[in-house]
């Protein structure tokens, strides 16, 4: 799969080529070129954003079909722990995991459960670590390639260990090969996704080859038949107890779980793509005097019960995550598994998308070209030209992508200027 | 033959991620006891307060159960360092829990209360620099 895969995408019929998404993204990847959004993939995180604010909904995350379990002879369901919150009235998990068989999986292998060696295998790191303080947390793959193009310097913080679904899926394959004697490629694991940036970690992995997920399904496509099949379980009484996690396996569906499960007082959690931006800038420069020992960033508001494929507000899913985990053991998960690869096997290397030009000194020309372009546009970065700011549209002139006239302002003199002349004639 | 079940538990101080363990093992005890569902549901929720404590503050103890056709009583023991105010440790919201512990939900000061909530009977016998002994019952 290619470097630059993206999940997200666009409906082109539906763009209306509007500015809001040119304006919402953080890395400036979108400009709206012959009426509709472009994307540059090599600028896009994959956040969702766009997806967010697109009133048209023109933009959309590529995911997979449930329908898929038909390709492979033994399905399980990996659900992530901010699935739990999505229902109303909820005070068992099992009910999710028991109506998640009766939609036609197998077996089901928790994310949240594979999260607790992650926090166990994250507090040996950290502890071994003192060097790399403070340690990054690699979970919200947007955030990592964030910090891949844009901080460069803060690459040697990331912690080298595989989110919670890659160890669920490695997990859930082997226990599945083991029952059943199936060869692998016989086997589909499904993870129930909060958002698009997951669906590209599986597709175009960074820290590691190959992902062991197969599918990943949106969780806003499952929702309906999965609140009807909650409803079966419980009225036939077929709720079996199948969940293997606690209080910090759950507590990971949103913002400060990750952290909370290091049992650590020396932490930062910040949630948001603009806020997340706003740290990693403070920590590229140093600014935290404390001894932190941890960062934990997601892209999404709330964590991944903020994710754009969630059907539950936010804010109102913690809640929901709180009441679920309250009379749970703090964990239920006390050794990691012995023959499961939970390191990255790759290192992450920089990736300078963003950079004009090969050379230092061709950078600084086209550095001063920018500047000198600047000073001719209005500076209202009103987006007419279909890049965000007047200065991405010097930066995109001086890579050859745009055109002064673009601007509409200039035009609009530049209009000006010739009917003047043919006035004089 | 005996009219009464005897369980006990050591609540270990060394790995802080078993807390909560203990009760859940009861509860899955009475249930296959077949005991009424609205008392697992106190005495969970009574014993997960109770244990959660005992770890938080006072670094493990032993939780002795005792279950008779009539009634659950549940002794909880530690050697911890007391409560220094029993009846401001009682008030709702009161709590001494540490930051690292607030952060996984804990120390929003209701154990006690919840516990004398779904309690029948509940006593605290306690010593400063000595320990703390709480005893509950609930019946069936």
């Amino acid at each position: 799969m290619s470097e630059f895969y993206t999940s997200v995408h666009l409906d082109k019929d539906l763009c209306k080529g509007c500015i809001n998404c040119i304006k919402r993204c953080p890395t400036e990847a979108i400009r709206v070129r012959n009426g509709k959004a472009v994307i540059t993939k090599e600028y896009c995180i994959d956040c969702g954003e766009c997806i967010r604010i697109c009133k048209n909904h023109a933009k959309l995350a590529t995911t997979d079909s449930m329908d898929n379990i038909h390709n492979y002879k033994y399905v399980v369901a990996l659900p992530a722990p901010s699935l739990y919150a999505q229902a109303n009235n909820l005070d068992d998990v099992n009910i999710v995991l028991s109506a998640l068989k009766e939609m036609g999986f197998d077996d089901v292998f928790e994310v949240s459960a594979a999260a607790e060696v992650v926090s166990l295998l994250s507090r040996k790191y950290i502890d071994e670590h003192k060097d790399k303080w403070p340690i990054i947390s690699t979970a919200c793959p947007s955030i990592v390639r964030l910090i891949r193009v844009r901080f460069p310097n803060l690459l040697e913080h990331l912690m080298p260990i595989k989110p919670p679904m890659e160890i669920a899926a490695e997990m859930a394959r082997k226990r599945a090969m083991e029952k059943t004697g199936l060869p692998s490629e016989d086997i589909g694991i499904f993870f129930l996704s909060p958002c698009p940036a997951k669906v590209t970690s599986v597709k175009s992995p960074i820290g590691y080859e190959k992902s062991n997920v197969d599918q990943v399904v949106a969780i806003k496509d499952i929702y309906p038949k999965l609140i009807s099949a909650m409803t079966h379980v419980v009225e036939e009484n077929k709720v079996e107890e199948l969940s293997e996690s606690g209080r910090i396996g759950i507590g990971w569906g949103r913002i400060g779980g990750e952290a909370a499960g290091l049992l650590t007082d020396s932490y930062l959690a910040a949630d948001g793509i603009e806020n997340v931006i706003k740290v990693l800038e403070d920590l590229e420069d140093s600014k935290f005097s404390s001894e932190l020992s941890f960062i934990e960033l997601n892209a999404c508001t709330g964590g991944c019960v903020g994710g754009v494929l969630q059907v539950e507000n936010p804010f109102l899913a913690i809640v929901k995550l709180k009441g679920l985990r309250k009379y749970l053991p703090v964990a239920k998960v006390h050794d990691a598994p012995k023959d499961i690869s939970s390191e990255w096997t790759k290192n992450v290397e920089y990736l300078p998308v963003f950079k004009l030009a090969d050379s230092l000194l061709e950078s600084l020309n086209k550095m001063a070209q920018v500047d000198e372009l600047c000073k001719k546009f209005p500076g209202l970065d009103c987006g007419s030209c279909g890049a965000p700011t007047c200065r991405a549209l010097a930066r995109d002139i001086v890579r050859g992508v745009a055109n002064e006239k673009d601007c509409i302002h200039i035009l609009r003199e530049y209009i000006h200027k010739i009917s003047d002349e043919f006035s004089h004639l | 033959m005996s009219d009464s079940l005897k369980l006990q538990y050591i609540i270990s101080d060394e790995d802080f991620t078993r807390a909560g363990e203990a009760s859940g093992d009861v509860k899955s005890k009475l249930k296959m006891m077949g005991v009424n569902p609205d008392v697992i549901r106190k005495v969970s929720i009574a014993m997960y307060e109770g244990e959660i404590n005992m770890v938080i503050h006072a670094n493990g103890g032993v939780i002795d159960v005792i279950i008779t056709p009539k009634d659950i009583t549940m002794i909880l023991k530690d050697k911890g360092p007391g409560i220094k105010d029993v009846d401001l440790a009682m008030q709702a919201g009161y709590s001494t829990a540490s930051e690292n512990v607030r952060a996984l939900g804990f120390g929003a000061g209701m154990g006690l209360p919840n516990m004398k909530k779904y309690s029948d009977e509940m006593n605290i016998e306690t010593e400063l620099g000595v320990g703390t002994t709480v005893t509950m019952k609930v019946n069936f």
